[in-house]
């Protein structure tokens, strides 16, 4: 076990500071564009520059920003765990490393069924993005996940899958699919078309809410404290004595309880949507007479 | 043209206190929905993890209905009012 080289070593420290990096640096992106004496406010996610495009502007925003430093940084804590992995682990971090693997091999097998194992990558992404994205307030950043833009893009992309799979039939199946009782065909097409909408709603709204709910507690308190400390003499009137604990409590349900929950129902509903849409006996039928009638 | 913008300002707030009326149903279904799960896991302890994650993803599709009223209420506050005054003024000159 005398693998641990220098240059072992040296290649480690220099993935734990790519993983700091990134966050470091969005840190300090916002405290150089937050505009001074904001105070608290409910804004959105600020707009660095705009991008000239034909159609509309591009604009790249914060939650863009950080939620491009929330990938490179899991990039590099995902090469951490499993540098110098080889059969038979021999550290402690490989371990880690398998179990997250085997733990997500059976949630998807055991969700999705044995056809969709190969899903297992990507639901481990989705995942693991999303929770992070969340968990970045924690760092006093803004959290790419309450930006609909962010979420909207991941719900389109599940949308393409699950509309993939159902056409793997071909896409008289997909019609037919739609035509279950012909009249309720409309009713059909505009529930299929609300599910990256809701997908989408229910992540970015959880996570949105949480936040202007502590915004708005933390700003009712120090008014309260104000109006019940202020009349003691000196620097004592300005304390908020009543904005320590109750935000804290909040903040531990909101950012870190709701934000780890909604990574996993945008998981979980990913993983049922796609395999629920679609026709696994019917495609092994087709898949059958195919192969008969090349043998012909 | 004040109190036509303080018409509008009012409006918007009421609209969004209106909308989240809505938060009503949800608070009812996730009540039920935790109860039958708990009642549950009194009858067969042994599908505890079965039957909480089960609960947890109805939960989260029930709660959709409350967070649309809670999108809804968000433009209402934050996006609605700057826009339908600069669409006020743009009319009044």
């Amino acid at each position: 076990m005398n693998k641990l080289t220098r240059r072992f070593r040296a290649t480690d420290i220099l993935y734990i500071i790519m993983m700091i990096l990134p966050i470091s640096v969005s840190i300090v992106i916002k405290i150089l564009t937050t505009p001074a004496s904001e105070g608290i406010s409910i804004s959105g996610a600020r707009i660095f520059f705009r991008i000239p495009a034909p159609i509309q502007e591009l604009l790249i925003t914060e939650s863009q920003v950080n939620s491009a430093m929330v990938i490179l940084s899991l990039f590099f804590l995902c090469r951490y765990l499993t540098h110098g992995i080889e059969e038979g682990a021999w550290l402690k971090r490989h371990h880690l490393a398998e179990i997250l693997v085997e733990k997500c091999n059976a949630m998807t097998v055991g969700n999705m069924g044995d056809y969709f194992k190969n899903f297992s990558p990507f639901v481990a992404a989705i995942l693991a993005l999303s929770g992070f994205s969340s968990l970045i307030t924690l760092f006093g950043l803004y959290p790419p996940t309450s930006d609909v833009n962010i979420v909207a893009g991941w719900a389109v992309l599940v949308f393409i899958l699950i509309t993939y799979y159902k056409m793997k039939c071909g896409p008289i199946e997909y019609a037919k699919s739609f035509a279950n009782p012909p009249l309720m065909a409309p009713l059909n097409i505009i529930s299929e078309i609300a599910t990256p909408i809701s997908m989408a709603f229910r992540h970015y709204g959880n996570v949105l809410s949480g936040s202007v709910i502590s915004v708005l507690v933390a700003a009712g308190l120090s008014g309260l404290s104000n109006l019940i400390f202020g009349a003691l003499p000196g620097f004592l009137g300005e304390i908020p004595f009543l904005q320590v604990g109750l935000p804290a409590i909040l903040s531990i349900y909101f950012d870190i309880f709701s934000g780890c929950l909604q990574a996993y129902i945008f998981a979980m509903l990913t993983m049922l949507y796609i395999s629920g849409g679609f026709p696994l006996e019917l495609y092994k039928e087709r898949k059958a007479k195919k192969a008969q009638k090349c043998r012909k | 043209m004040e109190i036509a913008i303080a018409i509008i300002l009012g409006c918007c707030a009421l609209g969004a206190g209106t909308a989240m009326i809505a938060g009503i149903g949800p608070g009812i279904g996730e009540g039920n929905a935790v109860a039958k799960a708990c009642e549950a896991i009194g009858r067969q302890p042994e599908c505890k993890g079965d039957v909480t994650s089960t609960m947890l993803m109805g939960c989260a599709i029930t709660e959709t209905t409350g967070l649309y009223a809670l999108v809804i209420a968000i433009l209402l506050l934050f996006v609605t009012p700057n826009m339908f005054v600069n669409i006020l003024t743009s009319i009044v000159g």
